[in-house]
Order: structure tokens, then sequence, then C-alpha cells
């Protein structure tokens, strides 16, 4: 057994860092016993870690451990102690961030965020490009709605069709809404996650200032994490500005009668609700509103839904990285859909997208269910 | 002898399923209706219920029955419940007889079969000893409205407090000079961090002053006679050497005092005057002399007090006196003593000068202590890091296998303590955290938020061998991080040692005493652990504090209340019946040899040297039993154990 002597300056810089809570976790295990990571054998404790970390030994800062967290809340939620555990991983990433010790993935997109202001190493100039066809107004203080569109629905090929499916209802609704263009950045919350600090606030401080600028008051976004991190982490005590999730904004529309979902959609459809739209920021019911109002589809739930959700596997910078192929939340989670029944797996976040999409493919599931987003459905219902 | 023809009846009872489940109560009913003499059998699911005693009563008037058996739970339970049920139907109690086919057959038989056949030799011998029964009458007897209390810790004193609040006059002895017990010694106490002396003072005031309360410091009970509601206390008053009536208690005599000698009080730490108040807010506050440091009783000059005092209180002259209460119910509240940590050889307590005992640190804490309060090591240095190691004596069969209950809260006090005066690094060394008490849990959890860094691993070693520079001039705490599963080496400036507690000094000789047991570990034994936690074996002594396992401040004090309560509910009765199940010894057969005198565990057996016989006490006899096998003269019996009772109860089981 290996010797060493607790080194409490380590522990001190945690909670310097934003891991205030960092003594209080009293070691019980619940975290790691909730943890998605145990649905798939993997090496990764947070209790454990939480344990290292507050003795300052060594083996809390490797790539699998520190970095196999999604920050999908599970533990937090359920924490007796309510120890901020997802601040803790930040913090601690922070940490080893400025070390320059961070899995390589990472400093992709770190350096992208630097130079590209996305974290997806796409140039900063083509972040409209996803418009085509489309006609998108341009935002300039005079409509009601900034719509904001994640970084990965501007550049990802598939997660592109959330936009455009939004700008196409909110248009056929009569929505008055924009967007600024290629000035925009990045939100910064898996960034933020990852322990780029100093990058989060840069990117927060440019985003406050380029909607100060145009006169944004309220914005909808396509990401959970835009919307979470913008609601929470944004600094300023009030928020000038007000944020919804496209679903809490397309909801409403629903219940006040403007939007008409009418095309029947003759299908099992399940919901996947991504971590940072349930679980961080507790909506659950308007997605799940909209696709019940949609004629012709049986709605069924998985077994494990709401606050129970499973991760998609893709928060807290996992997205950029490699999990193995037994290892993946998201095969699970097509697994589950199958199981309920489904033919359909909605959700409402790019990331649960892209991970969903991947493992479709990947376990052979792509004849038996569809992956699709929420907007994406609804543009169906409405037979755009 | 059969007086009358007998009429039994006999009840076998369900217990739910406690019995039932393995005894066939309906054939041992069958059974016990065709025994002789029986008149009645039957089995019910509850006989202690009401509905059940009703059977027994109604019975008894309606069948004409003038024997009872019934067939259930030890007599320790419900004896006292159906002797009650004949006595309301007019049949004399002692026509009663319990069989026990829950506790000694029913729990401990694997096999049904073998339950129920069990149970019926049990209830043959019951009916077969019931058979010879005689009709007995229970004394009663005076009682005394005086209560004994025997220490003066925070127990005695609220104990004290309530009964003379009563009305009723209390004797508090305290065999050092002053009272407050171990508490008086305290700093802070947890969770709430108010401190120890700002609550204390105010209770040690109120027992001085109160006129219900005769405070009887530097003061032992050296013996106790009689029987409950009304015991004869022998109190041996040491000597002071200073009048109580003149002192005024104003301390030039210990500021004149040329002796020096080291402090009890402060464990060890500082250093007192021959002539000494333990500390300044002693109740009472009259000094006493050490006789052994005295330079005057050693070398036959000096009494420098004596010239200086004003109130000419200084008495060399005084002596040992011994005076006797009347008293009807006792007291015990003897509290506990630390563990001495220098038998566990790995702390380095004793070896290492910054290896502390708990006790030893709450005096560091103290404002009134050998560093005014300041935390401060030796050559006076804030100490950078400090280790608390729990369980130091307890949880730990080479030592005490029990949890001593309030180290886990006093320790993360220290912790708190620490990180407050000195901000130094703590760690504390654990083995499981026991907080389970009012704001227990909450003040854990704020130390941890303090910075305090909990370590979950038994303590291996203290050792002051440096590897490396960081250990150097350090006390390196050597402990597996169970959590982590990292074996850890702590350089540390100082060590608590977070001590258990035990029985105090002198607890045999007190439980021998007043006639009561102590347990595998000293402390000593209530009546029934839940549900007569104060009250014990002995008639008229009750038990508070520590005395009988550790307990933090709330639980003592809770404790000494419940003490106080049966002690009142006991004297206010002013009568008191007595069991008559007790010896009686044959005048005619009794030589006089006295071993009955020795055997008696209660006293109860007097020698009457002019008439050289052995006389029974029947107020203070438990009918044990053990004077009765020990007669070589066979001139003892017990009523309602008679040879005849007993030996029809063997044939009847071996029938």
């Amino acid at each position: 057994m290996e010797t060493c002597s607790p080194f409490i300056e380590v522990n001190e810089a945690i909670r310097e860092m934003g891991g205030e809570d960092l003594n209080n976790c009293m070691q019980c295990g619940l975290c790691t016993g909730s943890c998605p990571w145990r649905l798939v054998d993997g090496d990764f404790s947070v209790r454990q870690m939480i344990r290292l970390a507050q003795l300052g030994l060594e083996g809390y800062e490797s790539d699998d451990v520190l970095y196999g967290c999604t920050t999908c809340g599970v533990c937090v939620q359920r924490c007796p102690r309510e120890v901020a555990i997802i601040d803790i991983m930040r913090s601690v990433r922070s940490m080893i961030m400025e070390t320059g010790a961070i899995p390589k993935p990472l400093q992709a997109v770190v350096g992208s965020i630097h130079s590209n202001r996305n974290p997806w190493g796409e140039d900063a100039e083509k972040r409209v490009a996803w418009q085509k066809e489309l006609e998108v107004p341009v935002f300039d203080g005079t409509q009601e709605y900034f719509l904001f569109v994640c970084c990965t629905s501007a550049y990802d090929r598939r997660s592109q069709q959330i936009a455009r499916s939004m700008v196409k209802i909110l248009r056929a609704v009569g929505v008055s809404f924009g967007i600024i263009g290629n000035e925009e950045s990045c939100c910064g919350e898996s960034v933020r996650k990852i322990g780029a600090e100093e990058a989060f606030q840069t990117l927060a401080a440019k985003n406050l200032g380029l909607w100060g600028e145009k006169g944004v008051q309220k914005i909808i976004t396509t990401s959970p994490h835009c919307f979470y991190t913008i609601r929470e982490e944004y600094p300023g005590e009030d928020s000038p500005v007000q944020v919804q999730h496209y679903t809490q904004v397309l909801a409403s529309l629903l219940a006040e009668g403007r939007i008409a979902l009418e095309e029947p959609i003759e299908a099992m459809v399940t919901y996947h609700d991504p971590c940072y739209l349930g679980r961080h920021s507790g909506v659950y019911d308007p997605p799940r509103s909209l696709l019940t109002s949609i004629p012709g589809v049986e709605f069924v739930e998985m077994d494990r839904n709401r606050e129970n959700s499973l991760c998609c596997g893709g928060g807290g910078g996992r997205v950029w990285m490699e999990t193995k192929a037994e290892q993946r939340f998201s095969d699970l989670r097509i697994q589950e859909a199958l199981d309920a029944g489904a033919r359909i797996l909605a959700t409402a976040c790019p990331y649960c997208i892209t991970m969903l999409e991947d493992s479709r493919k990947t376990t052979g599931a792509e004849d038996k269910i569809e992956v699709l987003d929420v907007s994406e459905i609804v543009v169906r219902a409405m037979g755009l | 002898m059969i007086r009358e023809i007998p009429r039994v009846g006999v009840y076998v009872c369900h217990c739910g399923a406690n019995i039932a489940a393995k005894v066939d109560v309906e054939e041992v009913a069958r059974f016990a209706s065709k025994l002789d003499f029986v008149e009645s059998a039957r089995d019910y699911k509850f006989m202690c219920s009401d509905p059940g005693q009703q059977l027994v009563v109604d019975d008894i008037r309606e069948k004409g029955l003038n024997r009872i058996v019934v067939a259930s739970c030890s007599p320790r339970m419900h004896e006292k419940t159906f002797r009650k049920a004949c006595q309301k139907a007019g049949l004399n109690p002692y026509y009663f007889q319990m069989a026990c086919i829950r506790e000694h057959d029913a729990w401990v038989t694997e096999d049904p079969g073998e339950a129920t056949d069990k149970a019926k030799e049990l209830v043959q011998g019951a009916v077969s000893r019931v058979l010879h029964h005689e009709s007995l009458v229970p004394r009663t007897v005076d009682i005394n409205p005086n209560v004994l209390v025997i220490g003066g810790g925070i127990a005695g004193m609220q104990a004290a407090l309530t009964i003379a609040d009563a009305g009723k006059t209390v004797y508090l002895v305290e065999r050092e000079p002053c009272i407050g017990g171990n508490m008086a010694k305290f700093d802070k106490t947890f969770p709430t961090l108010d401190c120890a002396a700002c609550i204390l003072t105010p209770k040690m005031v109120a027992v001085g002053q109160h006129e219900n309360i005769e405070l009887l410091t530097y003061s032992e009970v050296v013996d106790v006679e009689g029987f409950v509601g009304n015991f004869k206390a022998t109190v041996r008053k040491k000597p002071r050497y200073v009048d109580m009536d003149k002192c005024t208690g104003c301390g030039v005599c210990n500021e004149k005092c040329p002796a020096k000698a080291i402090s009890e009080f402060d464990q060890g730490l500082s250093k007192r005057k021959a002539i000494y108040s333990p500390f300044p807010q002693a109740v009472p506050n009259t000094p006493v002399i050490d006789r052994d440091m005295c330079i005057y009783f050693k070398k036959g000059k000096c009494r420098a007090c004596e010239k200086f005092c004003e109130a000419d209180a200084i008495d060399f002259d005084q002596q040992e006196e011994k005076i006797t209460l009347d008293v009807g119910a006792i007291i015990v509240a003897t509290g506990f003593k630390p563990f001495d940590p220098s038998v566990a050889e790995r702390y380095g307590y004793g070896k290492y000068p910054e290896v502390y005992t708990s006790l030893e640190f709450e005096r560091v804490n103290n404002a009134t202590g050998p560093t005014e309060g300041q935390i401060r090591l030796k050559d006076g240095r804030v100490p950078e890091t400090m280790a608390i190691i729990h369980c130091v004596g307890s949880r730990d069969k080479n030592h005490n296998a029990y949890c001593s209950r309030v180290c886990c809260m006093y320790s993360m006090k220290y912790a708190h303590l620490i990180r407050e005066k000195t901000g130094a690094n703590v760690y504390e060394f654990y083995i499981d955290i026991r907080s389970p008490g009012k704001g227990y849990e909450e003040f854990y959890n704020r130390v941890q938020s303090e910075g305090v860094q909990f370590i979950r691993g038994n303590v291996a070693g203290v050792t002051d061998k440096a590897i490396g520079e960081d250990e150097k001039g350090k006390l390196i705490v050597l402990a597996e991080d169970s959590l982590s599963g990292r074996f850890l080496r702590v350089p540390v400036d100082a060590v608590v040692l977070s001590v258990g507690l035990e029985a105090a000094e002198g607890a045999e000789a007190v439980a021998r005493m007043v006639g009561i047991s102590q347990d595998q570990d000293g402390w000593f034994n209530e009546l029934h652990p839940k549900l007569a936690p104060q009250a014990t074996p002995s008639d008229g002594i009750f038990l508070a504090g520590c005395c009988q396992g550790p307990k933090d401040i709330p639980d003592t004090v809770s404790t000494a209340n419940g003490a106080a309560a049966e002690a009142l509910s006991l004297i206010m009765r002013e009568k008191v019946e007595v069991e008559a199940a007790v010896s009686s010894i044959d005048a005619e057969r009794c030589m006089g040899c006295r071993q009955c005198e020795t055997i008696c565990m209660f006293d109860a057996i007097e020698y009457d040297s002019a008439l050289n016989v052995c006389v029974v006490n029947e107020a203070i006899c438990k009918g044990c039993g053990l004077c009765a096998s020990t007669c070589p003269n066979k001139a003892i019996g017990v009523r309602h154990f008679g040879n005849e009772q007993i030996l029809s109860e063997m044939e009847g089981v071996m029938l």
C-alpha cells in the first residue's frame, strides 16, 4: 500500500476555485452508487475522487477519474449534504487546466474557443451557414426574441435541423424574432465544466456585451446548456435578459392556441429528458405537452424519466471525448426506448441528439427507431 | 400439608405468535385439564390483556377456584399482574403460580413437538407446586422522607435540586473539596458551544444556597445499612483544616502558602498550593489543606496561612468526623473517570509532551486553566497542525469494548476551538462518527465546513521518527485512510487523545455498599435497561448520570431528573409494601454460626448476640434463598419457596 501525506493546500485551492462544499462531503457513497457509470462498469467513482481531492492525494486528476463526470447531476440531486458536486468537479478541473494537463481533445476545444468562439474548431465567419436557403431575420432590437442558436446546432450537420426547425416554426406562427449572426459566441457552459473558467468568463462578458449592444431582452435557446448557463451562471445579480428554452416558448404558444398540431404522427413516442433541461432546470412538462398534443402520437415513458432520466453521456465535456463502445450511456438509452416500445425517441438538446443518433447507428437500431428533436417533430406535426 | 381441597385453574397464553407459533397451546390446556385437582384449563390469546385477566377473576368467583396457574411469559413480566387479578377476585395472591413457557420454552426450543412437551412439563410442575402454596400477607413499613445523593457532579446536583425544590431534604455527598464533578473542568459544551461554567455555576450556587440541601463536600459515604424507606448511611467527613463557618473565602491563605503541589483539577498541567480551592468558582469556596503537601504537617513549622487568615478559620486540629444520615431513598451519581491512555503505548502518551488527553485539553482551553484558555505548545508556540484521535480506549476489546458516546462530539468541539483560536489545520482520526443528538449531526457538518479534515482510520501509531524535512520536529500520526485506501503519515505539532469513559474510581465499593451490581465494564446495572433505567434491583436505590454508562450532559441531566422523580415517587408514598416471600429463621434450630449473615447480599440478616441467633430483617430480605441453602443446621426456610413447594414442582416437571 502506498504511503503518502495529505496535501491540504490542494484542498484549500479547490475550495477557493469554487468547490466550496468539498469538506462537507461525508463520504456516504450515494453519489457513486447513483452515478450512471455504475451501469457500464466504469472506473469513475465520485466519492473516491472527492476523497482524494479532500486530502490532496494523487489520483483525483487522471483523465479517467476527473474527466469521467458528465455533470448529469443525479448525485447532486440526491446528496444528503447538498454538496455541489459539479462545482467541485469544475474547480478541480480548473486547477488542472492551470497546469495545462487537461486531456488532449479538450485542449483542442479550448483552443477553438479562443480562436473561433466555438468549441467545434469551425470558422466563426461560417456560423450562420446552417441557414442556407432559409430567410432568417437579423436581430436589430426591434424583434421580441433573439434566437440563440447553440454552436452545435450551428455547425453540426444533424443538429442544424433543430435551428432550422425553430426558424420554420417561429416564422409560421408569426413570432417576432431574429438572429444576430456571425458575431455570436458560444455560451460557454461546457467550456466552463471542463475547467476553462477564464474562457467562460470572457465568453459570458462578450455575449452580455453583444446582447446589450443589440438591445436583446428575451432569448430563446436551442440548447438546454445555453439556457441553463445564461440563467444560472452568467454574472450579475439580475440578468438583463429573460431566457427560455425553446420547448417552453413553443408550449406557451400551443397553450395560447397559436400553434396548431394537426398533421397526425402515427407512432409510439417516448421522450428523453436532457439533464440540463430536466434535473438542472426543472423543465419537464413543456416538451411532453407538445408531444402529447400531436394527433396519432401514443406517448410512452421510459423506465428512467424526469428526475431519474439517464444521461446521454455528452455533458461536462464528454461530448468531445472518446468513450469506449461498451461504456456509452446513450446505447443503454436507445435500448430503453426500444424496450418501452417507442418508434420515435424525442429529446430537446443538441448534445443528446448527437449522442443518441450515434448510438442508434452503432447499435444497429436505425430501422427500429428514429431519434428526433422535439422541434423537428413539431415541424412535422405543423405540416411545415 | 393441604388444608382445603384445591381447585386449580390453568390458563395457557398464546402471547400472539410468541408462544402459539411453537407450542400447541390447545394441547397443553387439554393436558392440564386432566391433571389432579385441576378444575378448569383453557388457552387464550393474551392472558395479560384486560379480558385475559378478567377470565381469571370470573373463574375464581364462578367456579370457586382457589389456586391459579398461568402458563405464559417470565414472572418478571407479569407475576404482579396475575397476583393482582387473584387479589381482585378475593384470592390471596400467593395462591398463584406462573409457568414460563415463553422465555424458557417457545423462544429457545427449535422443534414444536419438543416445545409442546416441555410446556406440559412446566405446567404440570406449576400445578404440583401451587397445591402447596400458603397464604402470605405482605408487610408495610414507613418511609423516611429524606434522600441521600452520592456524588456532586452535574447528575447529583441536578437530582438534589429537583428533590429539594419539591420540599424534601437532600443530603448531597461529594468526596472532592467542591461540587461540579467533571463538568466543572470542561470549557465549552457541544454542540451549542456555551461555556460549561456559564451553565454550571448557577446550578452550583443554587445547590450551595438551597435550604433543603445539606451539602457534605470532602466527605464519603462509607457504609449503608437498612432497606427501602429506611436507610442509615454513615458519612466520613475528611478534615479540611479550615472552619467552614468562619472562612470568608478571601483566598489570602492560598496566596501566602509556600508549598506547591500538582493540580489534580488541571490534570497535572499546573501547580496549586497546599491550601487550595480546586478552581475559582468552587462551591463551597472554603479551601482545604492537603495534609501530604502542607509544610506544617510535614515539618511542624510554617502556619503561614493561619498567620494571615483574618477570619481565624484555620484549624490544624480538625479531626475526621463520622455522621449518620437517615434517608428513605438513595441516588447514586458517582460519574466516570477518563480512560488512561498510557496503557496503550502506540499513542505515545507520557512519552511525547505534546500528546494530551481530552480532559487535559479541556483545561488547556479553559480560561481558568494552565494556559488561560490559549492553545499553545509546551514551548509557547501556536500549533500549525493538530491531530485528534477518536476512540482511545473505546470500541477496543483490549481496553473497553463499548462506545463512550461523547468522544466524537467533544472531539469535533475541539476541532472547532482549534480552528477558531489558532487557525491550525486539524485532522480527526475516527472509526465512525457518532452524532445522534439534537443539533449534533449539524455540528459535525459545521465542523467539516470549517475545514477540519476527517480521516477514517484507527490510528496505528504516533511517532517522532521523521522521514524527510516536512516531518522534522513534528509528531507523525500513522493511519490508513480507509476511504481512499491510502496509508497516511500526517505530521502534526500536537495530538489530542479522545479518551473514553470508565466507571469512577471506587465504583465497586459503592456497588457493594448499597447492594447493587455492576456490568462487565463496571457500570452500575439498572433494574431494566429500557423500562426501569433509573431503578436498581435494590428497592430505594436509584441511578443517575454516567455511573450507569457514558452519557452526554443532556442525557445525564435527564437521568438525574428521572432518578429524582423515582425517589420522590417513593418517599411521597410514606409507606412501602415489602415482599412477603422472605426467609425466616427457626430460632430453636439456629446455632448462631452467622454463615447466613456473611452470605446475604442484601445485609438482611442480623446477629442477636444476646440470644446467639440470627434474625431476618423481613423488610430487606429479597427471598433469594441463599441463606437457606447455606445454613448447616437447616434452620432457615424461605416462605413461598419451602422444600415441599420446590420438590413438588420438580416432581411435577419430571413426571
